[in-house]
């Protein structure tokens, strides 16, 4: 008995001693945090997706709470109005950016892009970009092993197995750019994003010249520049035998679709112009992807907003 | 006694310390076929990069009429090599052509008409056997011959014989190795081209100041080292070395180690750092073209092989020659799926455009039946250290993979994926059959992307 007292005293006795030791160990080198980042950090949808630039949303927090201008600081993952919430907390201005989403500028599905080898190597768009063109004729267009998939944090890329392509949730898609820097053949861009996931983009990357790129795949943009002619805003530029619409500046008027021949503009969201002149119904070119009750040709403007 | 000794002398054959396999050398396919000349090409298209270094500039235009043997690309740096036209003609084109992994590269189309070649050069088949150049003299015509490494990795040979300034060349080892399954363009060299190279090598002793050179030969060809003993019995400093057969034995680094048993440092470290020059036995014979008959590096002998190959042979091409007509020539492709490599099945690469030419680093067109190409299911790595036995430069394969696969460049830098000589014996010898080297690939060329902008941000 008395053994087992003096053992239960002495374990006190020690633990007390330590306490106190480490209590004034603590006080010592205490180490002084701004509890705000605790907060700002829980606001941050901790993905780590690097989105921000940042290596995680902790480095991302501390940045918030310490620079006084926060302008240049952005979480395209939580977009704007969490970010309205951090900058309202911290008592700063708010940084405003236009949402994005990626966009995958390939139309070379297996149809329209014929495969011409089979790659055996490591399924890896890295790998295979890095020994040769593809299993198509196309050197340029999407390998579709998949590297954009394995790089998304937030399940918005998938390769769709009927089209080989990778394709985007608009939906479920942050833009924080992980795809793009994934993608060996730079196919990924992140663009302005529309109400409603409405988008015209040129879905070709190919630098070829027209003759080369129609023998590869039958969606490829062929450089002719009939687009960028017909566009108002000047929206459109051809370069290295590629037409490439600024996001920015593209107000959706689709004129250009009508006028592209190989059906290389992609609309999504958007019922197709009626071709001129007084042509009856719409240019079959594509099936439009949108609802019947889309509302056809609105005014650019209030799509602007 | 005899079998006795055999087995002694084969035991006691060099070869190099660390790792290697022994993959079935399947040179039996072409290894009977005398090297044949083939036609001469209607069209020929000629990249400007077919060496390791700066691709030339090209010196002609469309329109312009051409001489066989004429200078129609010029070296942009130290590191880079001249390109002759291999046939004479009018220049049809220069611009972006898909080369044989399906990319564009910059190449001259030369359209024939007839054949007629440059005057200074000697088309003569007398073997000048005198050589009374300075060594500087001897590098420059290498330089304006336009002579890269034949064995493959197309390294500017000129480049190669300037010995830096403070190091000193003491071994010159000719390599006679071609321990790349099927290939037997060496081979059919060594035997018919033997005297003409005898000569080369003297040349580049001449060149490199060096009193001794070996001449290394792997044990599965013993009637090339038979012949090429007999043809260096009377010359002084010239030595024959049997090998016993490795892969990959023809890499620089091994060979070296073979038959000097000294080890090159890890890069930067270059060969002449422990006093090596090699230089490949085709490459030798183009040396003797250049120096004693003014001729450039226009034609090789390429191997076209494979089990399914109706007649597998070694042909003597001019560069730029479509590699379909060279398939042609050995029977056309096989039935069914086929897998068509420029070089061996170890490290060559498959082509997805047989309309692309032949070049300076062309040693052989491998063709293989979609069966034979067609790789296992990876599994698992069961970490069974396989690949890191074979390794022959000492490298852990599994590791260098894994974390290539996972983007962690640093760490495969500082586990020096920049030895990797891409052999791909640790891809040959997984049990797991896992894509090794397809990473390991892809990490050494992220590594040395990244080491190159370091560099240039330094600058």
């Amino acid at each position: 008995m008395t053994i087992l007292l003096f053992t239960v005293l002495t374990l006190c006795a020690l633990g007390i001693l330590a306490a106190v030791v480490l209590y004034f160990v603590a006080q010592k080198f205490k180490v002084e945090e701004d509890p705000r980042i605790d907060e700002v950090e829980k606001m941050l949808p901790c993905a780590n997706c690097g989105g921000c630039g940042f290596a995680g949303c902790r480095n991302m927090a501390e940045a918030l709470v310490k620079r006084d201008d926060i302008s240049e600081l952005y979480c395209p993952a939580a977009g704007a109005e969490v970010m309205k919430c951090i900058a309202d907390f911290l008592g700063k201005a708010a940084p405003v950016k236009e949402p994005r989403v990626a966009t995958v500028r390939c139309g070379g599905t297996c149809e329209k892009r014929p495969r011409t080898n089979a790659f055996d190597g490591a399924k890896s768009c890295a790998v295979a970009s890095s020994l040769y063109a593809g299993e198509t004729g196309c050197a340029y267009g999407c390998l579709g092993y998949g590297d954009c998939v394995t790089a998304c944090k937030f399940d918005a890329i998938h390769i769709n197995p009927a089209t080989g392509l990778a394709e985007v949730d608009a939906e479920k898609c942050t833009s924080c750019g992980a795809c793009v820097t994934a993608c060996p053949k730079g196919i990924i861009e992140l663009r302005k994003k529309w109400p409603k996931q409405r988008a015209i983009f040129v879905s070709c990357v190919s630098k070829d010249k027209g003759a080369v790129v129609m023998k590869a795949c039958k969606a490829g943009c062929i450089g002719c520049g009939k687009c960028a002619k017909v566009c108002e805003f000047g929206a459109i530029t051809v370069e290295n035998n590629v037409a490439y619409i600024d996001s920015d500046k593209c107000r959706l008027c689709r004129k250009c679709v009508n006028e592209c021949p190989t059906g290389s503009i992609t609309m999504i969201g958007l019922a197709p112009l009626p071709k001129e002149p007084k042509v009856a119904p719409a240019p079959k070119t594509e099936a439009p992807k949108a609802e019947p009750k889309a509302e056809v040709a609105p005014a650019t403007e209030k799509l602007e907003k | 006694m005899s079998i006795i000794n055999f087995q002694l002398s084969i035991k006691m054959m060099k070869t190099f310390p660390i790792g290697g396999i022994h993959p079935s050398d399947n040179k039996k396919w072409s290894k009977g076929s005398a090297i044949e000349v083939m036609a001469l090409p209607d069209v020929v298209t000629i990249p400007l990069g077919q060496h390791i270094g700066a691709p030339a500039v090209a010196k002609v235009a469309k329109g312009d009429k051409v001489l066989t043997g004429q200078l129609i690309g010029e070296a942009a740096s130290f590191m880079s090599a001249n390109i002759h036209s291999p046939i004479s003609g009018t220049v049809t084109a220069v611009d972006m052509q898909p080369n044989g992994q399906g990319l564009r590269q910059m190449m001259i189309t030369i359209k024939r008409e007839g054949d007629e070649w440059v005057e200074s050069i000697d088309r003569s088949e007398e073997l000048v056997k005198e050589c009374t150049l300075e060594p500087q003299e001897i590098i420059e015509r290498i330089k304006a011959a336009g002579i890269v490494g034949m064995g493959g990795a197309t390294f500017p040979t000129h480049v190669k014989l300037s010995v830096p300034p403070g190091k000193k060349a003491e071994v010159l080892i000719i390599n006679g190795v071609e321990c790349e399954p099927y290939l037997t363009s060496d081979y059919r060299t060594m035997l018919e081209y033997g005297e003409r190279m005898v000569v080369g090598v003297k040349i580049l002793k001449r060149a490199l100041g060096v009193e001794k050179a070996y001449i290394g030969v792997e044990n599965n060809k013993p009637d090339a080292i038979k012949h090429l003993k007999a043809l260096v019995a009377g010359e002084q400093g010239i030595e024959v070395v049997a090998l016993k057969t490795q892969y990959p034995q023809g890499g620089e680094k091994q060979l070296i180690a073979a038959v000097t048993g000294r080890e090159v440092p890890p890069p930067p470290g270059l060969p002449i750092d422990v006093g090596a020059v090699v230089c490949n036995a085709s490459t030798t014979v183009a040396v003797y073209d250049a120096v004693q008959k003014n001729k450039p590096l226009i034609e090789r002998v390429v191997t076209v092989t494979g089990k399914q190959v109706a007649s597998p042979k070694n042909l003597l091409t001019r560069m730029g020659t479509p590699i379909t007509s060279l398939v042609e020539m050995a029977g056309g492709l096989p039935e069914g799926d086929v897998k068509v490599l420029n070089g061996g099945p170890m490290m060559g690469r498959a082509m997805v455009n047989l309309a692309s030419p032949v070049t300076k680093g062309c040693s052989g067109i491998t063709i293989l039946s979609g069966a034979e190409a067609s790789r296992s299911a990876a599994s698992a790595c069961i970490k069974c250290a396989k690949c890191v036995s074979a390794c022959p430069m000492a490298l852990e394969p599994y590791y260098l993979s894994k974390l290539s696969r996972k983007g962690a460049w640093d760490v495969v830098e500082a586990h020096n994926i920049t030895d990797c000589i891409e052999c791909g014996s640790c891809q040959y010898t997984c049990p797991a059959s896992l894509p090794l080297l397809d990473y390991i690939r892809l990490g050494k060329q992220t590594v040395m992307g990244r080491i190159r902008a370091r560099a240039a941000a330094k600058k």
